[in-house]
């Protein structure tokens, strides 16, 4: 199983949803995160005075999904969000040792 | 003799003017500090509100009202003692007690317009102490020799509803409060920016029905100069709106909000003290140059006086009301409805100068003296751990935001 981690510009989140559902993808967690990467934030002004803001607003998704479909996954995510500018966010894998579901105690592929 | 009509006006005036303290001023400043201070603001006006109305009640009012002496009232209508329901206030055609509550809300305001400068960073102690001496040391003399029959009065200074009075007091006083204090422990660069500029808008808005009571309230009577006083309150707010997004679209490339409703409120203080003598076309030029005056003066404050003002009370009030304060003897002949000075621009100019001069330097003195014993009494700052955690846990207990259920 791997864990996909996603982080992406909070105005594409239904398009990332419609499409991972296109193919077939059940569920996945969001929480709004802040952060900057290369991008380095932006600034503000009010009345007259800049404000540097350093951390931006993103989604952070979380998707656990079989080995079989990981690399599906990782594409649908990177055609929804990717506009070619600046601050369309990163996808991360990481191996995922064990899942549960709470509900019925299934464990492994069963309970994603 | 009491005029129903006069005196269900004042009433209703005295209601809107207290609701720009309470809520609106309170809204509009919270809005523009960071999350974690949203309620210390929030109680500062409000405890303001309190203090204030209970010190006028027990000497305020009968040393800015009672009595025609040139520099303060007397004890005669101290603990307003004097008052009964049967009591009109002389000269007018209202009851004593609605006068007394009108005035009240005025004495409310002002000193909670002050905390602008002081937020973030501030003993709650040190707001209290400071608050009450300078109702007492700054507002009430200088209401009383405006308003009161002192000396501004007798030299002939139009100020119609408190432009001098209300804005430049409590504007000058912001600067020397904020001087002694000292800046935010990020000021200038590391300031992170207003929280909630709804909020923001919310405030201005409620200030600006409110502001209705302010000005037409101040002609105290339900007349054509009530009427007069509410068109160019509006039509200078609506101008000044529009002058500072204008500049803000030209300099910076996006109007914002809280730009454009930072110039409501300069077009409201700008207008304040000019209510009584300017007519429509006076008060859309005025509320112009308020605009752009203020939109100046809130620069120059934060970058070549760098004094944290925090929340720009110099720029956009005292500015503001020393603005109109000035022009009012040149815009008085503009267009129709106005009220020429019998004294000439000239001599009016001069009445105008001295009153506004006279003025920040004797709130620029008190505040001084004032803010300088609070320093060794009660303390004016709280410590950097507790400006870093927010002065809503650090001061008082509490948090704004639970956003975790």
């Amino acid at each position: 199983m791997k864990l996909i981690i996603a982080i992406i510009q909070p105005h594409r989140l239904d398009a990332v949803r419609e499409a991972l559902t296109g193919i077939g993808i059940q569920g996945m967690t969001v929480g709004e995160v802040r952060g900057y990467g290369r991008q380095r934030g932006h600034t503000e002004i009010y009345r007259g005075a800049e404000y540097t803001i350093a951390f931006l607003p993103k989604l952070r998704l979380e998707i656990a999904v079989p080995d079989s479909r990981a690399d599906d996954v990782i594409d649908v995510i990177t055609r929804s969000t990717r506009t070619g500018k600046i601050g369309d966010g990163k996808i991360f894998m990481l191996d995922l040792e064990q899942s549960l579901r709470v509900r019925t105690g299934e464990t492994g592929d069963e309970a994603l | 003799m009491i005029d129903t009509g006069n005196t269900a006006w004042m009433i209703s005036a005295t209601a809107l003017v207290l609701l720009m303290t309470l809520p609106a001023l309170g809204l509009f400043y919270g809005g523009l500090v960071q999350a974690k201070n949203i309620l210390s603001v929030l109680v500062q006006c409000f405890a303001v509100a309190c203090v204030a109305s209970l010190l006028w009640f027990v000497a305020g009012y009968s040393l800015a009202f009672s009595g025609n002496g040139p520099w303060i009232g007397d004890t005669g209508a101290l603990l307003l003692r004097h008052i009964s329901r049967a009591a009109v206030h002389p000269g007018l055609a209202i009851p004593e007690s609605v006068f007394v509550m009108f005035q009240m809300t005025f004495a409310v305001i002002t000193p909670a317009l002050i905390v602008g400068a002081y937020v973030e960073r501030i003993r709650f102690g040190a707001v209290l102490l400071i608050s009450g001496l300078w109702l007492l040391l700054v507002y009430v003399p200088v209401a009383h020799w405006v308003w009161g029959g002192g000396w501004l009065a007798a030299r002939g200074t139009i100020d119609f509803a408190g432009g001098i009075v209300v804005h430049v007091t409590a504007g000058v006083s912001a600067l020397v409060v904020a001087s002694l204090l000292g800046p935010r422990h990020e000021f200038p660069h590391g300031i992170r920016p207003p929280h909630a500029p709804w909020m923001v808008m919310v405030g201005a808005s409620l200030l600006w029905v409110g502001w209705f009571g302010f000005n037409a309230g101040s002609a105290l009577a339900a007349g054509g100069d009530a009427g007069m006083a509410m068109l160019v309150t509006h039509l200078s707010a609506a101008s000044a709106t529009v002058a500072w997004m204008a500049i803000e679209w030209i300099r910076f490339g996006k109007p914002s909000l809280v730009g454009a409703v930072t110039g409501t409120i300069a077009g409201l203080a700008a207008i304040t003290p000019a209510a009584g003598v300017v007519g429509p076309l006076a008060a859309v030029i005025l509320g112009a140059i308020a605009g752009g005056v203020c939109f100046t003066a809130v620069l120059l404050v934060k970058r070549v006086i760098q004094v944290d003002d925090a929340l720009d009370v110099l720029g956009v009030h005292g500015v503001g009301g020393a603005l109109g304060t000035l022009l009012l003897p040149f815009l008085a002949a503009v267009g129709a409805g106005g009220v020429v000075s019998p004294h000439g621009v000239a001599g009016q100019f001069t009445a105008q100068l001295i009153g506004v001069v006279s003025v920040a330097l004797w709130s620029a003195a008190a505040t001084f003296v004032i803010t300088k014993l609070a320093a060794v009494t009660v303390g004016l700052r709280i410590d950097h751990d507790g400006e870093t955690i927010g002065l809503d846990f650090a001061a008082h207990g509490e948090t704004g935001y639970h956003v975790m259920r």
